[in-house]
């Protein structure tokens, strides 16, 4: 890692009035996987878009490779790959069809698009089902098809717009190890993910975008540094109520008291804190304890204080997209 | 080269695809037939089928190439395929000329296959080939970049059929295949003059039966004008509208 790869310089793009991304700056650098996380119409799509040659920024710059990513999109497309949200290639074409179809798009020999056709099905573990039609392909099995349309042309960059969502937990697992595979042979991975745990397993930097906005762009580790300085404990009771939340605030006064659901609470503390205080409160106040846990925070926590977009919300619009 | 690759890539897929599917086959051999048939019935006697070969000839371009372009392509749109085609390191003139040259083809192959069941049937000696496949394809070329024009501007596949009837049809009753244009009111006459099937109809009539009324130089360059029209304006709109 180290050389810029990717460089986005105050990209924007309006749609008559309306700005769906503002002013857009940041790095990507080679060899890493980025991730770029944002509620729905935050403007990743359109963000993708334009790096990729699908949209022409209103304002800015963008180089990828070296090259003027505007007005060398051609050039640039033939280092790039590119995973759309949806799986898109032929229907009544067979698996193997559709990669050396796509192969024959970057002007691959017919006996160079073929045997790396039998390779990547062999690598996505779909050399049975190659010659079936994209149509008979279950979703987890036309996504990773997909992908390895993708990389037919084993470009330097890879974009992928959401490559797990809609499908199941083995293939999403299976899609997350190619990814990873991926990047270790040396592709640099453009990711978008409405899942945060995936970005945060999967990612070495991350960049929010809210709003059209990109407002932090920087590696996990740091992210999660500025957050571990708070602790949390969560308590798993037998109940709560509002007014035992109300006395709790009351007795520690340093400790932000939060409802995770109907038998766990979530206690935040800037510094270390002793547990035998609580548990005496708990005591006192005749609530049983069941557990008591330090939780890490998480790339979740993260994106929750910074966007200050709840998590929940992101999922059900997506979900809700879907449908 | 490698452009010339996923040139040839691009077509032949729309070939297998789209084009040379058994249902575009079968229209390919029905249409000229029931278009045969129609006017045999309408005329009431045996039809001159050299006299009404030029018409079903343009016919059949026109109906195979508008809206089969018109229809795969936004199909594809819908489908989001075409996304893969827009992204992929091809120039955009090249690839609009990969999707156009499959359904130009289909036009050609329709246009004789009423000149070969004419062939069974009357003597087809005294026609002008070089001409009349001048003719056909310059036919061809105008239809599919009208289907492409099409394509363009709507959304919907069904919205391709309909557009395309709002130009074919106008274009089929004024074009002089069943009325010469002479015989239209004088209202329609200009009118006449504006649609390019006119002209291609009128280059056929000449090589098949010699009784075309405008000079073959100016219907071939009407139709190269409109060729060249249609398919530039296409292409300021996929700027425009697709890669937004």
């Amino acid at each position: 890692m180290g050389e810029t790869i990717i460089e986005a310089m105050g990209l924007c793009k309006w749609f008559g009035d309306f700005t769906a991304v503002r002013d857009a700056s940041f790095t990507v650098e080679a060899g890493e996987i980025f991730g770029f996380l944002g509620p729905n119409g935050a403007g990743k799509t359109t963000t993708i878009n334009m790096l990729t040659g699908l949209a022409k920024p209103t304002a800015g710059a963008i180089l990828i490779a070296g090259e003027d990513g505007i007005r060398h999109i051609k050039k640039v497309q033939q280092r790039i790959g590119i995973v759309p949200d949806e799986s898109n290639l032929y229907e009544d074409m067979s698996g193997f069809d559709n990669l050396v179809f796509c192969a024959s798009l970057y002007g691959m020999e017919k006996a160079q698009r073929e045997a790396r056709a039998r390779q990547l099905l062999a690598q996505f573990g779909l050399a049975e089902t190659g010659k079936r039609p994209f149509k008979a392909f279950s979703k987890g099995m036309k996504r990773k098809l997909t992908i390895a349309a993708g990389i037919i042309h084993a470009p330097r960059i890879l974009f992928l717009d959401e490559p797990t969502t809609g499908i199941d937990v083995e293939s999403a697992r299976q899609i997350r190890k190619l990814i990873q595979d991926l990047n270790g042979q040396g592709t640099t991975i453009f990711l978008t993910t409405h899942y945060i745990e995936e970005a945060e397993r999967l990612c070495h930097r991350v960049g929010f975008i809210v709003d059209g906005s990109v407002i932090r762009v920087d590696a996990i580790g740091s992210l999660m540094q500025d957050e571990d300085q708070a602790y949390r404990l969560d308590f798993t009771l037998e109940s709560h109520q509002p007014a035992l939340l109300e006395a709790m605030s009351q007795a520690f006064p340093n400790i932000q008291v939060s409802v995770l659901d109907p038998q766990r609470i979530r206690l935040l503390s800037p510094t270390r804190v002793e547990l035998a205080p609580f548990i005496q409160f708990f005591e006192d106040a005749q609530i049983p304890v069941y557990e008591v846990k330090l939780v890490h925070p998480s790339l979740e926590d993260v994106f929750v204080r910074i966007t200050g977009i709840e998590i929940a919300r992101l999922k059900k619009e997506k979900e809700g997209q879907r449908k | 080269m490698s452009q010339l690759i996923a040139f040839w890539s691009i077509l032949m897929k729309d070939m297998k695809n789209y084009y040379l599917k058994p249902p575009n086959i079968s229209w390919g051999i029905i249409f000229p037939l029931s278009w045969t048939l129609m006017l045999f019935v309408r005329s009431g006697s045996p039809v001159d089928i050299r006299e009404i070969l030029p018409g079903v000839m343009a016919l059949s371009i026109l109906f195979g190439t508008t809206s089969m372009l018109a229809v795969t392509i936004t199909f594809e749109r819908k489908s989001r395929s075409f996304e893969r085609l827009l992204l992929a390191p091809i120039s955009l003139n090249l690839l609009m000329l990969a999707k156009t040259t499959g359904a130009i083809l289909f036009g050609v192959l329709n246009a004789f296959v009423p000149v070969l069941f004419a062939s069974f049937l009357i003597d087809l000696s005294g026609i002008h080939w070089v001409t009349a496949f001048s003719g056909v394809l310059l036919i061809a070329v105008t239809s599919t970049f009208l289907g492409l024009f099409i394509a363009v501007s709507v959304s919907e596949v069904f919205e391709a059929q309909t557009f395309s009837n709002f130009f074919r049809f106008p274009m089929m009753f004024l074009c002089g295949l069943f009325i010469p244009v002479s015989s239209l009111p004088a209202l329609l006459q200009p009118l006449s003059y504006l649609l390019p099937l006119t002209y291609g109809a009128d280059i056929l009539k000449q090589s098949i039966n010699e009784n075309g009324f405008l000079p073959a130089p100016l219907s071939f360059s009407v139709l190269l004008a409109f060729s060249l029209a249609l398919f530039t304006i296409s292409l300021r709109n996929i700027k425009k509208r697709w890669i937004y």
